[in-house]
């Protein structure tokens, strides 16, 4: 496949995954069928659909916290066995969560720092003792996590324990824990759900910059269709799992499927 | 080091930062908050830096006499910059990075600036906005390359980048030229006014008029090289630059930039300022933080604080004045410092002031008094940018809150007839930048600037003191005097008021408008179980009216004991459906109301507050911070003060 380069200057690159046929069951329940799809490096990929059309259970599926019944999931050109969520995450995938999943009770520095968890080598009782390599080691993921801090402009929060802090920072202080896991490839399931404009605005500018800055690969969940359409390289569209549409946000506001899906339509 | 500068003489700022170098070159002259640490460079480290910026912008092809413009948050690169631009005999500019797209379209316009250096993404936005009508800039360079990655650099660099360019070009020889042929009287910086009135003014300092002031206020203050001081306040700012500038490159002192501006308190507390500088409204806010928390804390230590303050407000302003104390009283402050007042001050960030200021606009004398009896010396100042701020200031031993001091070294004072205080002193103005008219009508031929204030010299202990804008003191229809600001003080002075502006210029009797503060307000609601959505609802609930009601009877019940202003009691008042806002052009920049406009955009308020309706239907146009438009509206509650008789002199 060949690379190109956006309008707004950014480069999109090989494939970094590819879904083929996947179907996922609970039960006798099909929550994702036949669905294939790829994400390309460095493009910002949204997956959009009506509610229970299979999104979280695609997204969880990339993380590997699902493993679909059919199908194969390829990443950077390998096919990927079945994994464990700690495995994957060693692979370079990181993501938030749409009901926030931080530890409440700790600071926001420490929260973000469990990011670097893939980083630190040393173990329990190196870092008990706390002398020579994990001292030096803790010193460099502190690094890592200030500029992060910094790039997400959390600095007033740093010592703040997350359960003090309002909805939307703690959505910023997830998306900062993602990243300090340095990840090739992010996942963000509904990053903007119950955000006012403002914050909304803010969430945007941050995910295009984590995009721009760090050369991340971002799949997003999002109901808002303003921000997806605005964010987005390339849509899939799903219904009662289902792939009902893929590609440029143009392409996809086109669609009579989409529509129809979206809008519903007179079954006669 | 690249380049000798020239020795011996100390005729501008690059003068000040040689000897500097030479004197204290491995001292820390500036401290940043980044990454989470306080990042330092010394003299000579500074000097470097600003060295290189300055070739780099030899490279860009400045100009002698080219206006270099500077907007962002305080860093030192960003001082550094205006150093830079001094050294090749450029004009720095700094402007407020809060301003609107248009507002620095037009500074920008006005002075022809060549070349922009800012701080982040949001003022290249800025810049650019005001760049597509503007022909004369050049460049624009960035300290924060963030989000910038796409955008065109045709005409655009990074600090960086620039300093790299600057480096290698080989324009060593040049740039000590340049050097050596500033003199004292060259500009050394200018500074827009926020003006209440009309378009801003650029007002044209000296290297007489900054190096002088800054000579003489180091003095007068005992200012040394080890004083820490905290940058936070806007760069644009005449003060900031003679406390970051100025100052400290006279004395030599460190100047520590915040990490945020969100991080203020947590960075002022990590420094520990010994020289502080702020406006009453931070006062009121910290003031307002500690009371709110300790209403919150538990009954032994409300006790324990409330016996230890009432006991210091008593002694505490006394011993920090030198005068007689008796020793138990002694003995108990030094115990209340032991268990509560020194643990606040830490709190607080101020543990280690020495000489701190207040300026700008009235302090209550509730609030001031409090931060004495904390044992903080904490004076208060008169001035203004055309002065290179300093007018009046007091000196140690003779701090009040009701005076703003004797005159500066080297400053004259006379008041005119008319009660407008009139000053002349080194650092007086040179001129307003391209408006001959406005210099000539403020400054006359001997030199002696307007300062549009009325006031006078009370006599005995020779100190200033101010009743109001000149230009603002009126008559009403009854020839009694008007003067708003006093009356606005007294209102303001409660926390739960904000804002106050009162009408009555020429009318029978005095009205006025009241903007509620959130943060005391709201606390008191979450208090009484009062349940509010919004700013509009909370400033219009009954209790809230009332409470209000209760203030404005108080500073009723005050004026009337006052003979000349017994006038300007508030008859009626409405608060005011939203806060007054710089982004709506009802305040300027540095939070002064500007009157005028005011009374303009909410006409048909004051109609209602004349006309005896009891409650009025209002639409307002409000500006959102990225410029949008929106509208909101309300139905106001107009309430009856309660006025008091004026106060019969005893025979």
């Amino acid at each position: 496949m060949e690379s190109y380069v956006t309008a707004d200057g950014r480069t999109i690159g090989n494939t970094l995954m590819d879904m083929r046929n996947i179907t996922l069951r609970f039960g006798g329940v099909e929550a994702i069928k036949q669905i294939s799809f790829d994400i390309r490096e460095g493009e910002i990929r949204a997956i959009i659909g009506p509610n229970g059309a299979g999104k979280s259970s695609m997204l969880n599926v990339i993380s590997g916290f699902y493993n679909p019944q059919e199908g194969e999931v390829w990443f950077k050109g390998e096919k990927r066995p079945p994994m464990k969520p700690y495995q994957v995450a060693r692979h370079g995938i990181a993501r938030t969560f749409q009901n926030i999943a931080l530890f409440e009770g700790m600071s926001v520095l420490d929260n973000v720092m469990t990011g670097r968890l893939r980083q630190m080598n040393t173990g329990i009782l190196g870092q008990a003792i706390w002398v020579g390599k994990a001292q030096r080691e803790e010193a460099e993921n502190r690094e890592a996590v200030e500029k992060i801090i910094d790039f997400l402009e959390i600095q007033s929060i740093r010592k703040t324990p997350v359960g003090r802090l309002p909805y939307g920072l703690k959505k910023r202080v997830e998306l900062a824990r993602a990243l300090a896991a340095e990840p090739q490839l992010l996942l963000l399931d509904e990053p903007m759900a119950g955000m006012n404009v403002e914050e909304k605005e803010d969430m945007s500018r941050y995910i295009l910059d984590v995009n721009d800055e760090f050369g991340t690969t971002v799949a997003l969940i999002e109901h808002d269709m303003g921000v997806v359409m605005d964010l987005s390289d390339r849509v899939v569209v799903m219904d009662y799992g289902r792939k009902i549409g893929d590609g440029t946000p143009d392409e996809v506001r086109n669609n009579q499927e989409v529509i129809d899906a979206y809008l519903g339509v007179a079954h006669d | 080091m690249m380049s000798g500068a020239p020795t011996g003489a100390l005729n501008s700022i690059p003068d000040l930062l040689a000897r500097n170098v030479a004197a204290f070159g491995s001292k820390t002259a500036y401290r940043e908050k980044e990454f989470g640490i306080w990042q330092s460079w010394s003299w000579a480290e500074a000097a470097d830096e600003i060295e290189s910026f300055a070739l780099g912008l030899l490279a860009l092809g400045a100009k002698e006499g080219d206006h270099i413009a500077i907007s962002g948050r305080n860093r030192p690169a960003l001082y550094w910059a205006m150093i830079s631009a001094q050294m090749v005999g450029c004009v720095p500019v700094p402007l407020y990075q809060d301003a609107a797209a248009e507002e620095i379209a037009y500074a920008l316009e006005h002075c022809g600036a060549r070349f922009v250096v800012v701080g982040d993404q949001e003022q290249v936005d800025k810049i650019t906005d005001a760049r597509e009508g503007l022909t004369t800039i050049d460049h624009v360079i960035y300290l924060d390359g963030r989000g910038l990655r796409k955008y065109d650099h045709t005409a655009m660099s990074s600090y960086a980048d620039v300093q790299a360019k600057g480096l290698a070009g080989g324009f060593g020889q040049e740039l000590a030229a340049r050097r050596a042929v500033l003199t004292y009287d060259d500009t050394c910086v200018m500074l827009y006014t926020s003006g209440t009135t009309g378009r801003p003014k650029g007002v044209v300092l000296s290297n007489r008029n900054v190096i002088e002031t800054s000579k003489n206020s180091a003095e007068f203050d005992g200012l040394r090289a080890d004083d820490e001081v905290l940058a936070y306040l806007p760069m644009a700012w005449v003060g900031d630059f003679i406390f970051s500038i100025g100052q400290a490159l006279w004395t030599g002192f460190c100047v520590n930039c915040p990490e945020s501006e969100h991080t203020m308190m947590t960075d002022l507390r990590e420094i520990g300022p010994t020289y502080y500088f702020a406006p009453p409204r931070v006062f009121e806010g910290q003031l307002t933080t500690v009371m709110i928390r300790m209403e919150d804390a538990g009954r032994f230590k409300r006790w324990l604080f409330d016996h230890a303050m009432s006991h210091a407000r008593r002694v505490g302003p006394a011993i920090l004045d030198g005068k007689d104390v008796s020793l138990m009283d002694r003995l108990r402050y030094r115990l209340e410092n032991f268990l509560v007042i020194g643990p606040l001050k830490n709190t607080l960030g101020l543990s280690r002031v020495r000489v701190g200021y207040t300026a700008g606009e009235a302090i209550g004398p509730e609030i001031f008094d409090f931060y004495r009896a904390l044992g903080i010396n904490l004076k208060q100042l008169y001035g203004q940018t055309e002065a290179t701020v300093f007018i009046t200031q007091q000196p140690d031993g003779e701090v009040r809150s009701d005076t703003v001091g004797v005159p500066s070294p080297g400053v004259e004072l006379k008041i005119a007839e008319s009660g407008e205080v009139f000053y002349r002193s080194p650092g007086t103005f040179v001129e307003y930048y391209k408006n001959a008219d406005s210099t000539a009508s403020t400054k006359d031929t001997e030199g002696w600037v307007a300062t549009g204030d009325a006031g006078f010299i009370e006599e005995g202990s020779g100190h200033l003191r101010i009743i109001d804008r000149a230009k603002d003191v009126a008559k009403m229809a009854d020839g009694s005097l008007f003067a708003p600001k006093y009356v606005e003080n007294k209102l303001k002075f409660y926390p739960n008021i904000l804002e106050a502006v009162v009408f009555g210029a020429g009318r029978d009797r005095c009205t006025a408008f009241i903007n509620i503060d959130l943060t005391a307000v709201g606390n008191w609601a979450e208090r009484n179980n009062i349940a509010y959505s919004s700013y509009q609802e909370l400033s219009q609930h009954p209790k809230v009216v009332e409470m209000i009601k209760g203030h404005v009877d108080a500073v009723n019940e005050s004026v009337a004991q006052d003979e000349m202003l017994a006038g300007c009691q508030i008859h009626r008042f409405l608060i005011l459906h939203k806060e007054l806002d710089a982004d709506d052009g009802e305040m300027t920049r540095t939070r002064k109301v500007r009157r005028s406009v005011v009374g303009e955009k909410f006409d048909d308020l004051i109609a209602a507050l004349y006309d005896g309706s009891a409650t009025i239907y209002t639409e307002t146009e409000v500006t959102y911070e990225d410029g949008r438009k929106g509208k909101i509206t309300a139905t106001l509650e107009i309430c009856d003060a309660n006025v008091f008789d004026r106060k019969k002199v005893a025979a």
